[in-house]
C-alpha cells in the first residue's frame, strides 16, 4: 500500500537514540505488525515483548506517537502516515533494551498485597453461592491484562517516581477486586492507607482513560476504596461498608 | 567453559501456563523446593488467551451430566485413540480442580442459584464449560499466578531452557539462557515437569504466539523420551481471515455456543449437509431445534455448528474449495442474526462475547452485533506430545514429567474444546504431585560439566556465523511449507515432498546467523527455536505419512475414510542412537471392561433420544 517511516527507540539501559526505519504498510496492519516486519527485514536484534497479538496478554505496551498503547491493538490506519511514527518504551519503569522495560517492580508489589481469604464454604460439598450481580464489579477489575499502561500514565509513578510509597492504579484495582470479592474476609484498609499510598492518588483519571480493557479504574475502584479507608479510620460509626462485603 | 549461574531446586517446572503453575503449586504444597521458568513474563503464557471455558462435569446447569458422560464424550471426540485412563481421571477430577480455583479466588460466571455457570461447547453432550465471559483463560492463569506467588515458588521469568541435563539416564537439570542479559543458567534438580505448550508456530496460519515452538517436545525427545500421536494437529475451524495481518487469530467456539451459525456465500447453513453417522442421533436436523439447544432447551439436540472441530473445519474448507466461500476464502459466522430471536440481542452479545466484539471492532472494523464475521481454519493445538504414564505423567526418562498441551494421551485424535483448560488443572496437579514424590524418593544428582559446555556451545553458535542466513526467513519458509504440504488436508506425495524440504531447511537452519549482542536479542532466540520447530515438524510429517486413513485432526485426501485396522494403534516417535528419528506402531491401550461399558451405555442413551 505505502511506505511509512518509523522512529523507534533503540538502546540499552538509559543510553539510546531514535533510529529511522521504513517499511511497507498493507491493509489492516497494526503497529506491532510493522515492528515485526522491521525486525525481520532489517533489525533482527530489536527487542520487543508480545505474545497474543489480540489484546489479551498485555505484553506489547509502548508509547506510539506519545500515546500509551497496546501495539497489537493499534491499527496503522488510525495514525497519520505522512509523518514518521514514533515508538518508544513506556516511561514509568527502567529501560532494558529498545522497547522492553523492567516491570519487575509490579510483580513485587503484588506479593505485598494480602492474598484472598475466603469465608467457609456455603454448601456441604465445599462450594459457595454467589449472585452474578454481586460479582459484576470485581469481575470488571479482573479483566485486567496487566499491561501496566495505567501505571505508565499515573503522574505519581511517571513523574514523581514514588514507587516506594504508591502501588499505582493497577494494584489499587487489584486490591479493590479482593476487597469487593463477596467471599473474601481479609481487611486491607490499613495497608491501603499506610503502605499502598492510596492518599497519593488525586483522582486525575488518566489511568481510566488509557485502560485498554475499559476498566473504570478511578470511579469504580479507587474512589470506593478511598471511601472505605475514610470510613474505617476517620468515621468509626459507619464501619459496615455494605458495598464491599455484600454477603458478609 | 562459559559463564553461568547455578540454581538448585528439587523440582523444576518448565512453563508457567495453566499446567506449569498448577504443577508448581502442587509440588510446593508437598514441601519440596520448586523452581518455575518461563519464556515470557508471568501471566502471559498461552493459557491467558483461552476464551471459551474449562470443561468439568459439575452438572450445575444440567444435572444429567456426570463424569461418565464427560468420559464418553472425550473418547468419542478423540475417536478412541485416547489413553482411556487419562480420559477417566480427567473426567473424574476436573470438577474438584475447577471448584478449587474458586477457593483460590476465581470468579466464574454464575447460575441463577449462585453456582458456577456452564456453557455448551462442541462435542460436549451437556453444558459443561465453566467460564468467565470469553476470557476464561485470563481468569484461570491469574488465579493460579496470584495463588502461586504466595507458595514460596522461585520464579525465573524470561528464561528459556534449551537442553535437559542427565545423570546416567536420570534427569539432573536443565540448561537455559535469560532473555534480558543473554546469560546462561544451569538448574540442578531431581525432577522436571515439562509444561511448555504446543507447536503452532510450525505453521503459517495459527492462533498461537511466538512461544509455541515445540520446545518441550524437543527437549524431552532429545533427552530420550518418546513422542506420541504427533500426526494429530487441531485446526480450529474459526480463525479470523481478514485483514491479512490478523489471519489466524482465534474466534472462540463460544460464538457458536451462544447461537452463532455458519453460512456460505449463498447464505446457506451448510453444516446441515454433512453430519457424521456417529453424531447423527445427537445432532439437530433443523435450525429451529439447534437454536433451542443453544438457549438451554434440554429436549433439543445440538446444532451441527457444534460438531467436533476437525469436522467443522473440513466443511468450511469444502465450501471454499467448491467455490461457495466468503470473499476472502472462508465462511460467514453470524451471531448478529439472533436479534430475530431475542430482544436486546446487541447488548446480550456484548455481554457474552465481549472480547470477540472488541477484537473485530478494533482489528477488522466489524461490529459483530450487526455484521457476520468471516472465518476460516487456523492451526490451534496439538493432541500429540510427550508420551507419559496416565497416572503419574512421567515419561520414559526417570524424573521427567510432562503435562498440559506438551503431553499426549488425553485427547486422542481430536481434542474437544474446553478439555484443555481442565487437562491443565487435572494433570498439572498430578505431574506436580508425582514429580515432588520422585524428588523426595530419589537421591542427589550430579550435573555433568561436559553436557553444560556442549549446551553453551550450541547456544552460541549463531553468533559465530556472522553473515549467516536470516533466521526469520528460514522460520517463514518452514511455516509456509508445513501449511501447504502437511496442513489440514494431507496427501502422500506432498508429505514425502515435505520430508525432503525439511532436510533442506535443517541444512539452512544449521547456518543461520545472529547479529547484535546477547542482550534481549529476538533474532538469536529465533535461531535457537528453529531446531525445535524442525524436530516437531519432522515428527508430525513422519507420523502423518504413516497413518494411512482419516481420523480426527488428521485428514487425508488419498485415504478419506477411517480404517478399522488403524484404530488399533498409536504412533510413537523417538530419537535413535544415531540421532535419526525412529517410529513404531504401538497397539492402542485396551479400554477396560468397566469403561467400555460406560461408552456403550452412553452410545445407547443417545440413540434412544
Ligand atoms: C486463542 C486460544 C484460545 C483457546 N481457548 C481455549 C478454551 O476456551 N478452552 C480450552 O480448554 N482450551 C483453549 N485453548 C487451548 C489452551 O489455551 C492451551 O492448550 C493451554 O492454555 C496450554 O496450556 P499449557 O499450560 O500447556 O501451556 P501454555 O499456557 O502455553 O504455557 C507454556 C509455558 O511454557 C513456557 N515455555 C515454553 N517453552 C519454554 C522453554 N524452552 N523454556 C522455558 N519456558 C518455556 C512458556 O513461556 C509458557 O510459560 C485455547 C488456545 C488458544 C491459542
Ligand atoms: S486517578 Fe489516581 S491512580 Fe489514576 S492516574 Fe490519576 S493519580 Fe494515578
Ligand atoms: S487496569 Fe487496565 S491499564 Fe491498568 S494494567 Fe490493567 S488492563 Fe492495563
Ligand atoms: S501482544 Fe498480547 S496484548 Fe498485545
Amino acid at each position: 500500500m505505502s511506505q511509512v517511516t518509523f522512529r523507534i527507540w533503540r538502546g540499552e539501559g538509559k543510553e539510546g537514540e531514535f533510529k529511522e526505519y521504513k517499511t511497507e504498510i498493507t491493509e489492516g496492519m497494526v503497529v506491532l505488525d510493522a515492528v515485526h516486519q522491521i525486525q525481520a527485514e532489517s533489525a533482527g536484534d530489536m527487542a520487543v515483548r508480545w505474545n497474543c497479538k489480540a489484546g489479551k496478554c498485555g505484553s506489547c505496551s509502548a508509547e506510539v506517537n506519545g500515546m500509551p498503547k497496546l501495539m497489537c491493538m493499534t491499527r496503522m490506519n488510525t495514525l497519520p502516515q505522512d509523518k514518521p511514527i514514533t515508538i518508544e518504551p513506556i516511561k514509568a519503569f527502567p529501560r532494558i533494551k529498545d522497547l522492553v522495560t523492567d516491570v519487575s517492580w509490579n510483580f513485587d508489589v503484588k506479593k505485598r498485597i494480602k492474598k484472598f481469604k475466603p469465608r467457609p464454604p456455603d454448601a456441604p460439598d465445599g462450594t459457595w453461592r454467589m449472585q452474578q450481580e454481586d460479582i459484576d464489579r470485581p469481575q470488571e477489575f479482573r479483566k485486567c491484562i496487566e499491561c501496566f499502561l495505567c501505571q505508565d500514565v499515573c503522574h505519581v509513578l511517571r513523574d514523581h517516581h514514588m514507587h516506594e510509597s504508591f502501588i499505582g492504579p493497577r494494584f489499587l484495582i487489584y486490591t479493590a477486586a479482593l476487597e469487593m470479592h463477596p467471599l473474601d474476609t481479609e481487611n486491607r484498609a490499613k495497608d491501603l492507607k499506610d503502605e499502598f499510598g492510596i492518599g497519593l492518588c488525586n483522582i486525575t483519571k488518566c489511568c481510566t482513560k488509557v485502560c485498554p480493557e475499559n476498566i473504570t479504574i478511578t470511579d469504580n475502584g479507587i474512589i470506593p476504596l478511598k471511601e472505605r479507608v475514610v470510613d474505617e479510620f476517620f468515621d468509626p460509626v459507619n464501619k459496615l461498608l455494605r458495598i464491599f462485603k455484600p454477603n458478609s | 567453559m562459559s559463564d553461568f549461574t547455578t540454581h538448585e531446586h528439587d523440582v523444576l517446572v518448565i512453563g508457567a501456563g495453566g499446567a506449569g503453575l498448577r504443577a508448581a503449586i502442587e509440588a510446593a504444597a508437598s514441601g519440596v523446593k520448586v523452581g518455575l521458568v518461563c519464556k515470557s513474563l508471568l501471566g502471559k503464557a498461552h493459557t491467558v488467551m483461552a476464551e471459551g471455558g474449562a470443561a468439568a462435569a459439575m452438572g450445575n446447569v444440567d444435572d444429567r451430566d456426570s463424569w461418565k458422560v464427560h468420559f464418553a464424550d472425550t473418547m468419542r471426540g478423540g475417536q478412541y485413540l485416547n489413553n482411556p485412563r487419562m480420559a477417566q481421571l480427567h473426567a473424574q477430577e476436573a470438577p474438584e480442580r475447577v471448584k478449587e480455583l474458586e477457593a483460590w479466588g476465581a470468579l466464574f460466571d454464575r447460575t441463577k442459584d449462585g453456582r458456577i455457570l456452564q456453557r455448551n461447547f462442541g462435542g460436549h453432550r451437556y453444558p459443561r464449560l465453566a467460564h468467565v465471559g470469553d476470557r476464561t483463560g485470563l481468569e484461570m492463569i491469574r488465579v493460579l499466578q496470584d495463588h502461586g506467588i504466595h507458595q514460596g515458588i522461585d520464579v525465573h521469568m524470561e528464561v528459556t531452557v534449551t537442553k535437559l541435563l542427565l545423570d546416567g539416564g536420570r534427569i539432573a537439570g536443565a540448561f537455559a539462557y535469560d532473555r534480558e542479559r543473554g546469560r546462561f543458567r544451569v538448574f540442578k534438580c531431581k525432577a522436571i515437569v515439562i509444561a511448555t505448550g504446543g507447536i503452532g508456530r510450525a505453521y503459517e496460519i495459527t492462533s498461537n504466539s511466538w512461544e509455541y515452538t515445540g520446545d518441550g517436545q524437543t527437549l524431552a525427545y532429545d533427552a530420550g523420551a518418546e513422542l506420541l500421536d504427533m500426526e494429530f494437529v487441531q485446526f480450529h475451524p474459526t480463525g479470523m481471515i481478514w485483514p491479512p495481518s490478523v489471519r489466524g487469530i482465534l474466534v472462540t467456539e463460544g460464538v457458536r455456543g451462544e447461537g452463532g451459525v455458519l453460512k456460505n456465500k449463498a447464505g446457506e447453513r451448510f453444516m446441515f449437509k454433512d453430519i457424521p453417522e456417529n453424531y447423527k442421533n445427537q445432532t439437530a436436523d433443523n435450525p429451529e431445534e439447534g437454536w433451542r439447544y443453544t438457549q438451554g432447551d434440554k429436549n433439543a439436540r445440538r446444532p451441527p455448528e457444534l460438531l467436533t472441530r476437525d469436522h467443522v473445519a473440513r466443511c468450511i474448507q469444502r465450501e471454499v474449495r467448491e467455490g461457495r466461500g466468503s470473499p476472502h476464502g472462508g465462511a460467514f459466522l453470524d451471531i448478529a442474526w439472533i436479534k430475530e430471536k431475542i430482544p436486546g440481542a446487541k447488548e446480550h452479545i456484548k455481554k457474552k462475547l465481549p472480547s470477540m466484539y472488541h477484537q473485530f471492532k478494533q482489528l477488522a472494523d466489524i461490529d459483530i452485533t450487526e455484521t457476520p464475521m468471516e472465518v476460516g481454519p487456523t492451526t490451534h493445538y496439538i493432541m500429540g506430545g510427550v508420551k507419559v504414564d496416565g497416572d503419574t505423567q512421567m515419561s520414559k526418562v526417570p524424573g521427567l514429567f510432562a503435562a498440559g498441551e506438551a503431553a499426549a494421551g488425553l485427547h486422542g485424535a481430536n481434542r474437544l474444546g474446553g478439555n484443555s483448560l481442565s487437562d491443565l488443572l487435572v494433570f498439572g496437579k498430578r505431574a506436580g504431585q508425582f514429580a515432588a514424590e520422585f524428588a523426595k524418593k530419589n537421591g542427589n544428582v550430579k550435573v555433568d560439566e561436559a553436557q553444560v559446555s556442549a549446551a553453551a556451545k550450541q547456544a552460541l553458535e549463531p553468533f559465530d556465523r556472522q553473515g549467516g542466513e536470516n533466521p526469520y526467513t528460514v522460520q517463514q519458509d518452514l511455516q509456509k511449507m508445513m501449511q501447504k504440504l502437511v496442513g489440514i488436508v494431507r496427501q502422500e506425495e506432498e508429505m514425502k515432498q515435505a520430508m525432503g524440504e525439511l532436510e533442506k531447511l535443517k541444512a539452512r537452519a544449521a547456518k543461520v546467523g545472529a547479529f547484535g549482542n546477547r542482550e534481549y536479542n529476538p533474532g538469536w532466540h529465533t535461531a535457537l527455536d528453529l531446531r525445535n520447530l524442525l524436530t516437531v515438524s519432522e515428527a508430525i510429517t513422519r507420523a502423518a505419512i504413516e497413518r494411512k486413513e482419516s481420523r480426527g485432526g488428521h485428514f487425508r485426501d488419498d485415504y478419506p475414510n477411517k480404517d478399522a485396522a488403524a484404530a488399533k494403534f498409536n504412533l510413537v516417535i523417538w530419537k535413535g542412537d544415531g540421532g535419526a528419528q525412529q517410529m513404531r506402531r504401538e497397539a492402542r491401550a485396551d479400554i477396560p471392561a468397566d469403561l467400555k461399558q460406560i461408552i456403550d451405555d452412553e452410545a445407547k442413551a443417545t440413540e434412544v433420544k
